[in-house]
Protein backbone atom coordinates (compact mmCIF):
# COMPACT_ATOMS: atom_id res chain seq x y z
CA UNK A 1 0.00 0.00 0.00
CA UNK A 2 1.11 3.55 -0.63
CA UNK A 3 -0.03 6.84 0.88
CA UNK A 4 -1.51 9.53 -1.33
CA UNK A 5 -3.64 12.62 -0.90
CA UNK A 6 -6.86 12.22 -2.85
CA UNK A 7 -9.13 15.26 -3.13
CA UNK A 8 -7.56 16.74 -0.03
CA UNK A 9 -7.83 13.58 2.11
CA UNK A 10 -5.02 11.18 3.01
CA UNK A 11 -5.68 7.72 1.64
CA UNK A 12 -3.98 4.35 1.50
CA UNK A 13 -4.21 2.75 -1.90
CA UNK A 14 -2.73 -0.14 -3.75
CA UNK A 15 -0.15 0.85 -6.34
CA UNK A 16 -0.90 0.63 -10.03
CA UNK A 17 -1.99 3.23 -12.49
CA UNK A 18 -4.23 6.22 -12.02
CA UNK A 19 -6.78 4.50 -14.26
CA UNK A 20 -6.78 1.56 -11.82
CA UNK A 21 -7.47 3.93 -8.95
CA UNK A 22 -10.28 5.69 -10.80
CA UNK A 23 -11.88 2.35 -11.63
CA UNK A 24 -11.50 1.09 -8.05
CA UNK A 25 -13.38 4.18 -6.87
CA UNK A 26 -16.28 3.23 -9.13
CA UNK A 27 -15.86 6.32 -11.31
CA UNK A 28 -16.34 6.56 -15.05
CA UNK A 29 -13.01 7.65 -16.43
CA UNK A 30 -14.77 9.44 -19.30
CA UNK A 31 -16.57 11.80 -16.89
CA UNK A 32 -13.67 12.96 -14.75
CA UNK A 33 -10.42 14.85 -15.05
CA UNK A 34 -7.32 14.12 -13.02
CA UNK A 35 -4.59 16.38 -11.76
CA UNK A 36 -1.46 14.82 -10.27
CA UNK A 37 0.91 17.00 -8.29
CA UNK A 38 -0.61 20.08 -9.96
CA UNK A 39 -0.23 18.78 -13.53
CA UNK A 40 -3.11 17.59 -15.68
CA UNK A 41 -2.88 13.92 -16.56
CA UNK A 42 -4.45 13.49 -20.01
CA UNK A 43 -7.17 10.87 -20.06
CA UNK A 44 -5.35 8.96 -22.81
CA UNK A 45 -2.42 8.17 -20.52
CA UNK A 46 -4.20 7.57 -17.19
CA UNK A 47 -3.50 3.86 -17.63
CA UNK A 48 0.21 4.49 -18.13
CA UNK A 49 0.91 6.74 -15.15
CA UNK A 50 1.82 4.79 -12.02
CA UNK A 51 0.87 6.12 -8.62
CA UNK A 52 3.79 7.05 -6.40
CA UNK A 53 4.13 7.53 -2.66
CA UNK A 54 2.90 10.99 -1.53
CA UNK A 55 1.20 11.79 -4.83
CA UNK A 56 -1.37 14.56 -4.53
CA UNK A 57 -4.34 13.79 -6.76
CA UNK A 58 -7.40 15.80 -7.62
CA UNK A 59 -10.26 14.04 -9.38
CA UNK A 60 -12.97 16.43 -10.54
CA UNK A 61 -16.13 16.46 -12.61
CA UNK A 62 -18.83 18.87 -13.69
CA UNK A 63 -21.51 19.82 -11.19
CA UNK A 64 -24.35 22.31 -11.26
CA UNK A 65 -23.18 25.87 -10.99
CA UNK A 66 -24.09 29.34 -12.10
CA UNK A 67 -22.23 32.56 -12.41
CA UNK B 1 -36.49 34.65 -39.54
CA UNK B 2 -33.26 33.27 -38.22
CA UNK B 3 -31.47 35.49 -35.77
CA UNK B 4 -28.37 33.68 -34.64
CA UNK B 5 -25.27 34.75 -32.83
CA UNK B 6 -21.76 33.40 -32.79
CA UNK B 7 -18.97 33.21 -30.28
CA UNK B 8 -15.51 31.98 -31.27
CA UNK B 9 -16.90 30.47 -34.45
CA UNK B 10 -19.76 28.55 -32.79
CA UNK B 11 -23.27 29.59 -33.74
CA UNK B 12 -26.30 29.49 -31.48
CA UNK B 13 -29.97 30.36 -31.89
CA UNK B 14 -30.82 30.94 -28.24
CA UNK B 15 -29.41 34.09 -26.68
CA UNK B 16 -30.14 32.89 -23.18
CA UNK B 17 -27.46 31.06 -21.22
CA UNK B 18 -28.57 29.54 -17.95
CA UNK B 19 -26.74 28.31 -14.89
CA UNK B 20 -27.26 24.93 -13.29
CA UNK B 21 -26.88 25.85 -9.63
CA UNK B 22 -29.38 26.28 -6.78
CA UNK B 23 -32.10 24.03 -8.21
CA UNK B 24 -34.16 21.74 -5.98
CA UNK B 25 -33.02 18.70 -7.92
CA UNK B 26 -31.67 17.62 -11.30
CA UNK B 27 -35.18 16.99 -12.69
CA UNK B 28 -36.26 20.56 -12.02
CA UNK B 29 -32.99 21.84 -13.39
CA UNK B 30 -33.37 19.89 -16.63
CA UNK B 31 -37.00 21.00 -17.02
CA UNK B 32 -36.02 24.65 -16.53
CA UNK B 33 -33.24 24.37 -19.10
CA UNK B 34 -35.73 22.88 -21.58
CA UNK B 35 -38.29 25.62 -20.90
CA UNK B 36 -35.65 28.33 -21.28
CA UNK B 37 -34.66 27.08 -24.72
CA UNK B 38 -31.03 27.60 -23.72
CA UNK B 39 -28.38 25.87 -25.82
CA UNK B 40 -25.57 26.65 -23.39
CA UNK B 41 -25.48 25.97 -19.65
CA UNK B 42 -22.80 27.00 -17.21
CA UNK B 43 -21.36 24.29 -15.00
CA UNK B 44 -18.88 24.23 -12.15
CA UNK B 45 -15.86 21.97 -11.70
CA UNK B 46 -15.64 20.29 -8.33
CA UNK B 47 -14.02 17.31 -6.64
CA UNK B 48 -15.90 14.06 -7.14
CA UNK B 49 -17.41 12.55 -4.04
CA UNK B 50 -15.08 9.59 -3.67
CA UNK B 51 -17.15 8.17 -0.81
CA UNK B 52 -20.32 7.98 -2.93
CA UNK B 53 -19.41 7.64 -6.60
CA UNK B 54 -22.91 6.39 -7.45
CA UNK B 55 -24.52 9.75 -6.57
CA UNK B 56 -26.47 11.14 -9.54
CA UNK B 57 -24.52 13.44 -11.83
CA UNK B 58 -25.54 16.47 -13.83
CA UNK B 59 -24.52 14.76 -17.06
CA UNK B 60 -27.19 12.09 -16.41
CA UNK B 61 -29.88 14.78 -16.70
CA UNK B 62 -28.51 17.41 -19.07
CA UNK B 63 -26.82 15.77 -22.04
CA UNK B 64 -23.54 17.49 -22.93
CA UNK B 65 -23.94 16.22 -26.49
CA UNK B 66 -27.13 18.27 -26.91
CA UNK B 67 -26.46 21.23 -24.62
CA UNK B 68 -23.10 23.00 -24.66
CA UNK B 69 -21.48 22.86 -21.24
CA UNK B 70 -19.71 26.11 -20.45
CA UNK B 71 -17.37 25.38 -17.53
CA UNK B 72 -16.93 28.36 -15.28
CA UNK B 73 -14.60 29.30 -12.48
CA UNK B 74 -17.16 30.47 -9.96
CA UNK B 75 -15.62 30.42 -6.52
CA UNK B 76 -12.09 31.23 -7.70
CA UNK B 77 -10.56 34.27 -6.05
CA UNK B 78 -7.24 34.36 -7.90
CA UNK B 79 -6.00 33.81 -11.43
CA UNK B 80 -4.02 30.66 -10.64
CA UNK B 81 -7.02 28.83 -9.17
CA UNK B 82 -9.16 29.86 -12.14
CA UNK B 83 -6.56 28.73 -14.69
CA UNK B 84 -6.05 25.43 -12.87
CA UNK B 85 -9.81 24.86 -12.74
CA UNK B 86 -10.22 25.48 -16.45
CA UNK B 87 -7.32 23.21 -17.37
CA UNK B 88 -9.16 20.45 -15.50
CA UNK B 89 -12.43 21.46 -17.17
CA UNK B 90 -10.86 21.18 -20.59
CA UNK B 91 -9.62 17.70 -19.76
CA UNK B 92 -13.01 16.66 -18.32
CA UNK B 93 -15.09 18.02 -21.16
CA UNK B 94 -12.71 18.12 -24.06
CA UNK B 95 -13.58 21.63 -25.24
CA UNK B 96 -11.93 25.03 -25.14
CA UNK B 97 -14.89 27.38 -24.76
CA UNK B 98 -14.94 28.36 -21.09
CA UNK B 99 -16.23 31.06 -18.82
CA UNK B 100 -13.66 32.82 -16.70
CA UNK B 101 -14.51 34.66 -13.56
CA UNK B 102 -12.05 35.69 -10.90
CA UNK B 103 -13.79 37.11 -7.89
CA UNK B 104 -12.52 39.91 -5.71
CA UNK B 105 -14.47 39.44 -2.49
CA UNK B 106 -17.27 37.28 -1.10
CA UNK B 107 -19.58 40.12 -0.11
CA UNK B 108 -20.13 41.60 -3.56
CA UNK B 109 -18.65 38.86 -5.77
CA UNK B 110 -17.30 41.69 -7.86
CA UNK B 111 -14.55 40.58 -10.24
CA UNK B 112 -10.91 41.20 -9.46
CA UNK B 113 -10.05 42.75 -12.80
CA UNK B 114 -6.26 42.61 -12.45
CA UNK B 115 -6.37 38.87 -11.86
CA UNK B 116 -9.09 38.45 -14.50
CA UNK B 117 -6.99 40.21 -17.13
CA UNK B 118 -3.92 38.15 -16.29
CA UNK B 119 -5.89 34.90 -16.39
CA UNK B 120 -7.42 35.86 -19.74
CA UNK B 121 -3.95 36.35 -21.24
CA UNK B 122 -2.66 33.03 -19.93
CA UNK B 123 -5.74 31.09 -21.04
CA UNK B 124 -5.76 32.62 -24.50
CA UNK B 125 -2.08 31.68 -24.93
CA UNK B 126 -2.93 28.10 -23.93
CA UNK B 127 -5.57 27.91 -26.64
CA UNK B 128 -8.63 28.44 -24.51
CA UNK B 129 -11.56 30.50 -25.74
CA UNK B 130 -12.47 32.46 -22.63
CA UNK B 131 -15.77 34.27 -22.18
CA UNK B 132 -15.00 36.65 -19.38
CA UNK B 133 -17.08 37.98 -16.49
CA UNK B 134 -16.14 41.59 -15.83
CA UNK B 135 -17.09 44.93 -14.38
CA UNK B 136 -19.38 47.14 -16.45
CA UNK B 137 -16.44 49.29 -17.55
CA UNK B 138 -15.91 49.94 -21.27
CA UNK B 139 -12.14 50.31 -20.87
CA UNK B 140 -11.78 47.06 -18.95
CA UNK B 141 -13.93 45.35 -21.59
CA UNK B 142 -11.58 46.50 -24.36
CA UNK B 143 -8.55 45.37 -22.39
CA UNK B 144 -10.07 41.91 -22.01
CA UNK B 145 -10.81 41.78 -25.71
CA UNK B 146 -7.21 42.73 -26.48
CA UNK B 147 -6.04 40.01 -24.08
CA UNK B 148 -7.95 37.33 -25.96
CA UNK B 149 -11.45 37.24 -24.51
CA UNK B 150 -13.87 35.76 -27.08
CA UNK B 151 -16.79 37.43 -25.30
CA UNK B 152 -17.08 40.00 -22.55
CA UNK B 153 -19.69 39.49 -19.87
CA UNK B 154 -20.26 42.56 -17.75
CA UNK B 155 -22.34 42.28 -14.62
CA UNK B 156 -25.71 44.04 -14.60
CA UNK B 157 -25.70 43.96 -10.80
CA UNK B 158 -23.98 41.74 -8.20
CA UNK B 159 -24.23 37.96 -8.78
CA UNK B 160 -27.37 36.54 -7.24
CA UNK B 161 -28.76 39.96 -6.28
CA UNK B 162 -31.60 40.14 -8.78
CA UNK B 163 -31.26 43.93 -8.80
CA UNK B 164 -31.50 44.29 -12.58
CA UNK B 165 -29.34 46.29 -14.98
CA UNK B 166 -27.97 49.04 -12.75
CA UNK B 167 -26.03 51.00 -15.33
CA UNK B 168 -27.54 51.02 -18.78
CA UNK B 169 -25.08 53.65 -19.98
CA UNK B 170 -21.97 51.56 -19.33
CA UNK B 171 -23.54 48.41 -20.79
CA UNK B 172 -24.43 50.37 -23.93
CA UNK B 173 -20.91 51.82 -24.14
CA UNK B 174 -19.40 48.35 -23.86
CA UNK B 175 -21.69 47.07 -26.62
CA UNK B 176 -20.80 50.00 -28.89
CA UNK B 177 -17.06 49.54 -28.40
CA UNK B 178 -16.82 45.76 -28.54
CA UNK B 179 -15.72 43.61 -31.46
CA UNK B 180 -16.66 40.44 -29.59
CA UNK B 181 -20.10 39.45 -28.25
CA UNK B 182 -21.25 41.21 -25.09
CA UNK B 183 -23.49 39.25 -22.74
CA UNK B 184 -24.87 40.54 -19.48
CA UNK B 185 -23.79 38.12 -16.80
CA UNK B 186 -25.36 38.41 -13.36
CA UNK B 187 -27.89 40.74 -11.81
CA UNK B 188 -31.01 39.81 -13.76
CA UNK B 189 -33.95 39.38 -11.38
CA UNK B 190 -36.98 39.13 -13.58
CA UNK B 191 -38.03 39.06 -17.22
CA UNK B 192 -37.98 42.82 -17.79
CA UNK B 193 -34.32 42.94 -16.71
CA UNK B 194 -33.43 40.43 -19.40
CA UNK B 195 -35.37 42.46 -21.97
CA UNK B 196 -33.48 45.60 -20.95
CA UNK B 197 -30.15 43.87 -21.49
CA UNK B 198 -31.21 42.79 -24.96
CA UNK B 199 -32.65 46.19 -25.84
CA UNK B 200 -29.24 47.68 -25.06
CA UNK B 201 -27.82 45.56 -27.88
CA UNK B 202 -26.25 42.73 -25.93
CA UNK B 203 -25.80 39.49 -27.84
CA UNK B 204 -27.17 37.51 -24.94
CA UNK B 205 -27.82 37.17 -21.23
CA UNK B 206 -26.58 34.69 -18.65
CA UNK B 207 -28.61 34.03 -15.53
CA UNK B 208 -29.09 31.44 -12.85
CA UNK B 209 -30.65 32.64 -9.61
CA UNK B 210 -33.49 34.55 -11.28
CA UNK B 211 -34.80 31.23 -12.61
CA UNK B 212 -33.69 28.84 -9.87
CA UNK B 213 -35.08 30.94 -7.02
CA UNK B 214 -38.38 31.83 -8.69
CA UNK B 215 -41.38 30.23 -6.99
CA UNK B 216 -42.00 28.39 -10.25
CA UNK B 217 -38.60 28.03 -11.92
CA UNK B 218 -39.94 26.36 -15.04
CA UNK B 219 -42.48 29.12 -15.71
CA UNK B 220 -39.79 31.75 -15.06
CA UNK B 221 -37.47 29.97 -17.48
CA UNK B 222 -40.12 30.34 -20.17
CA UNK B 223 -40.64 33.99 -19.21
CA UNK B 224 -36.91 34.62 -19.60
CA UNK B 225 -36.89 32.94 -23.01
CA UNK B 226 -39.70 35.22 -24.18
CA UNK B 227 -38.13 38.32 -22.60
CA UNK B 228 -34.80 37.72 -24.30
CA UNK B 229 -36.56 37.23 -27.63
CA UNK B 230 -38.74 40.31 -27.10
CA UNK B 231 -35.79 42.46 -26.08
CA UNK B 232 -33.77 41.30 -29.06
CA UNK B 233 -36.63 42.02 -31.47
CA UNK B 234 -37.13 45.46 -29.92
CA UNK B 235 -33.42 46.21 -30.36
CA UNK B 236 -33.51 45.11 -34.00
CA UNK B 237 -36.76 46.99 -34.63
CA UNK B 238 -35.25 50.24 -33.35
CA UNK B 239 -37.25 51.94 -30.66
CA UNK B 240 -39.13 55.22 -31.14
CA UNK B 241 -37.51 58.43 -30.00
CA UNK B 242 -38.44 59.63 -26.55
CA UNK B 243 -40.34 62.93 -26.21
CA UNK B 244 -40.63 65.11 -23.19
CA UNK B 245 -44.35 65.61 -23.60
CA UNK B 246 -47.43 63.90 -25.06
CA UNK B 247 -48.02 63.36 -28.76
CA UNK B 248 -51.51 62.12 -29.72
CA UNK B 249 -51.83 58.93 -31.70
CA UNK B 250 -55.24 59.81 -33.20
CA UNK B 251 -55.66 62.49 -35.91
CA UNK B 252 -56.59 65.93 -34.68
CA UNK B 253 -58.54 66.69 -37.90
CA UNK B 254 -62.24 65.76 -38.00
CA UNK B 255 -62.87 66.05 -34.27
CA UNK B 256 -66.57 66.60 -33.55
Amino acid sequence: MISIILNGEPRQVRGGSIADLVASLGLDVKKVAVERNRDIVPRSILGDVALAENDVLEIVHFVGGGC
Amino acid sequence: MTDQWSVAGRTFSSRLIVGTGKYKDFEQNAAAVAASGAEIVTVAVRRVNVSDPSAPMLTDYIDPKKITYLPNTAGCFNADDAIRTLRLAREAGGWDLVKLEVLGEAKTLYPNMRETLYATEVLAKEGFLPMVYCVDDPIAAKQLEDAGAVAVMPLGAPIGSGLGIQNRVTIRLIVEGANVPVLVDAGVGTASDAAVAMELGCEGVLMNTAIAEAKDPILMARAMKLAVEAGRDAYLAGRMAQRRYADPSSPLAGLI
